[in-house]
């Protein structure tokens, strides 16, 4: 989408800064002049809006939190009270950022889903996915190592429960454990590491991002039909449409986000993380944040160690093989009956997982976190190869353009 | 459609699924502390002053002789209307450790409006020895850090019983219908008429726990009505200009169809 002749700027600013590094330039060739987009995204393209202004948002609140906060075993504690309570409009920055990090993961399990309703990991955008993969973990990690820092009694014990599983490893585990550790349990030496990471790895995020857009506007956004752009009638520039269309979803991802704020700042959070750490008393039930629920479930199914350890592990490689498990060559389930079915019993299967995660695993809820273990793998392994092989597509229309075919069956998918 | 029809089942299932679950914890644990209606609930939410003066007093009378306040300095106390100087008056009753002086040897001073609550005891040891091995928590955040937040404590405050016969209990433990495991090192704290109230509110044991959860709850909120308050402007703000997106979009699409 590069080239053309060069561009002449209107502004006299950007004309003086181009023609000393080009830089307007050399954006618009990557993003194309414009960045023309197909006509037909609906709402769910705009979660990635949202997840680069959650990103900002994070950064932003935690700079200013950074200048008080203090990774001290013996302080942190404290100091993030000391924030609540006597650093003007501390309460709100903690608060935002807490329930920021809520937010953020919400809008990437969308955007995942969303990739995955729409087949949008499908050639020539299997990289991007996978680095949209990568974002996930780095930002996994991020918000781990987030909640330990408050230093609560969840803090310190998912601290201890997540670092002790690298002790599963056989052999090496041990030393590994107490190598990440610093010391032969976790402590400050752990805390002052976590914080430096923590403030490190969402600027590793940010500069990953970009190569998450980099690689989106080489083909550009896949749409809610699946077909590629063909001619110039398939798209709009992104701006003025997508921004306009987009901006309300930003706005509502803020009432949300205030709404919590403001009138239920904990909801999401344990009061258990309110009592300062004590490695002396283990909670009665160790649970994480909500958006490591499903993982967890999965973890804590496993009877052996090692075992989970690796299943944890692979729940979350197994995204990374999506492009080549699912064999259909048809990208949008609108036109998949019967991968359609199977996704939304997938959606329903990760969110039994995050039931089960919040759960002791004992009883009831432990087999049916093992059978919703087992249908989470058999989803990628089994059923998306085998979905795409034996199912009846229906008929793709021509262009973006032209969704509706002549024939009945296209013409009521359409109207839905 | 079907779209639409998959989220809902998968909404109701997860709900069925949620609240069979609670009922199941339910029955296993504790009883359920009764929901009140607080005045700091709701989206207009505030404290009542008067409660909130009252409370204090119940923690300085009774609880403060077990519980320290770390977080919560007698400055704060302007916050819950008292005058700046009825606050100094409060915290001069107390005597703290002060500077060393010339020769290196300790002092004591008077409290001031910077210091925060004294603490009763010197030390969790200290603490554990008088109280039959039980620490007794600090309070500055404890409607935080329970399961049911001020309902909770307002129950715990009113449930002591006699043990059933049945139950054996731990020397020095005390029977509570709301404590988990029922058995609690803390002695009922409350018993009728026990404080005087300034007001002449009457002292009793229901009275005093509402106002000094009341209390505790400010002491672990006490940005509360400030972010209420904030929060309804906030709000109001961005419903308007989310609308005005909607028409800004409505208007820029408008132009496509031609
Ligand atoms: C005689 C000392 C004493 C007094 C007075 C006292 N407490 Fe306690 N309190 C304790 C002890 C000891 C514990 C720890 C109980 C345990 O863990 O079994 C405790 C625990 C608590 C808890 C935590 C219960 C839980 O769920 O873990 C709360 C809340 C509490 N007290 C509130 C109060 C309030 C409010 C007052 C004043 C009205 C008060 N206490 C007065 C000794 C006292
Ligand atoms: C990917 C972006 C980020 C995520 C998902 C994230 C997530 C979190 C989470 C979940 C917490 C615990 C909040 C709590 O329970 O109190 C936290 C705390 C914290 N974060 Fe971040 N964070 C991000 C970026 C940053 C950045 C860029 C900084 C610093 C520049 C930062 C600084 C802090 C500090 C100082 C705390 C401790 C204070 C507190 O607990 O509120 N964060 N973070």
């Amino acid at each position: 989408m590069a080239g053309g002749p060069a561009r002449q700027y209107n502004n006299r600013l950007i004309r003086w800064v181009e023609y000393r590094m080009p830089i307007f330039s050399a954006v618009e060739a990557t993003i194309g002049r414009d960045m023309p987009t197909p006509k037909n995204l609906n709402y769910w393209w705009s979660l990635g809006s949202v997840l680069f202004l959650a990103l900002i948002i994070q950064i932003a609140t935690g700079i200013f939190l950074a200048m008080h906060y203090i990774p001290n075993g013996a302080m942190a504690f404290d100091s993030v009270e000391q924030i609540m309570r006597n650093v003007n409009y501390g309460w709100l920055l903690r608060y935002v950022h807490a329930n920021g990090a809520s937010l953020f993961f919400a809008a990437v399990y969308l955007h995942i889903l969303r990739g995955m309703y729409y087949g949008s990991y499908k050639a020539p955008r299997e990289l991007l996915w996978i680095i949209g993969v990568v974002i996930f973990v780095v930002m996994m990690a991020t918000a781990f190592m987030g909640y330990v820092l408050p230093w609560g009694q969840m803090s310190f014990w998912a601290a201890t429960v997540i670092t002790n599983l690298f002790s599963a490893i056989p052999l090496v585990g041990n030393g590994i454990t107490t190598w990440l550790w610093g010391g032969f349990a976790v402590d400050s030496p752990t805390l002052q590491r976590f914080y430096s990471l923590h403030y490190l790895l969402p600027f590793v995020i940010f500069g990953i991002s970009l190569l998450h857009v980099w690689a989106l506007h080489v083909h550009g956004s896949s749409n809610p039909v699946g077909i590629s752009t063909r001619s110039k009638q398939d798209t709009i520039p992104y701006h003025p449409y997508y921004t306009s269309k987009y901006m309300s979803v930003i706005g509502l991802s803020f009432i949300v986000l205030a709404f919590l704020v403001f009138y239920e700042p904990n909801f999401l959070s344990h009061p258990d993380n309110f009592k300062p750490a004590d490695p002396l008393q283990t909670p009665a039930n160790i649970v994480p944040e909500w958006y490591f629920l499903p993982f967890y479930a999965i973890l804590r199914s496993i009877p052996d160690k090692l075992g989970g350890v690796v299943m944890f592990g692979a729940s979350i490689a197994i995204l990374f093989l999506l492009p080549w498990l699912d064999t259909s060559r048809v990208r949008s389930a609108r036109f998949r009956p019967t991968y359609r079915y199977f996704f939304w019993i997938f959606v329903l299967d990760v969110i039994i997982l995050g039931w089960v995660g919040a759960q002791h695993p004992e009883g009831a809820s432990l087999l049916i976190g093992r059978l919703a273990t087992a249908y989470y793998f058999a989803h990628f392994v089994i059923i998306l190869p085998f979905v795409g092989w034996f199912e009846r597509p229906r008929p793709l229309p021509e262009s973006i353009s032209k969704p509706v075919l002549k024939s009945g069956a296209a013409v009521a998918e359409a109207a839905e | 459609m079907t779209k639409l029809r998959g989220i809902l089942t998968a909404a109701a299932v997860s709900l069925i699924l949620a609240t069979g679950a609670n009922q199941v914890s339910a029955a296993e644990a504790e009883a359920l502390p009764p929901a009140q209606d607080w005045s700091f609930n709701g989206l207009f939410g505030t404290f009542d002053r008067a409660a909130l003066q009252r409370g204090y007093k119940v923690y300085k009378d009774v609880c403060a002789s077990c519980h320290a306040m770390k977080y919560v300095a007698f400055r704060n106390l302007v916050d819950i209307g008292f005058t700046e100087g009825e606050a100094k008056a409060l915290a001069e009753e107390y005597e703290v450790a002060g500077e060393p002086d010339e020769f290196g040897d300790p002092t004591t001073r008077k409290a001031a409006l910077s210091d925060i609550f004294p603490a009763p005891y010197q030390n969790p040891q200290a603490a554990r020895a008088a109280n039959s091995g039980a620490l007794p928590p600090d309070l500055s955040l404890i409607t935080k850090a329970r399961e049911h937040g001020p309902d909770y404590i307002r129950a715990l405050m009113v449930g002591y019983e006699d043990a059933p016969a049945d139950m054996t209990m731990g020397p020095g433990m005390n029977y509570n219908v709301y404590f988990p495991g029922h058995q609690v090192a803390m002695p009922a704290p409350l018993s009728e008429g026990m404080v005087e109230y300034a007001d002449g509110t009457e002292a009793s044991v229901e009275q005093m726990a509402e106002d000094v959860t009341t209390f505790l709850h400010w002491a672990a909120n006490p940005e509360l009505e400030r972010r209420h308050q904030i929060g309804f402007q906030v709000m109001v703000y961005l419903i308007l200009l989310t609308g005005l997106f909607l028409i800004v979009k409505q208007r820029v699409w408008r132009k496509l169809d031609h």
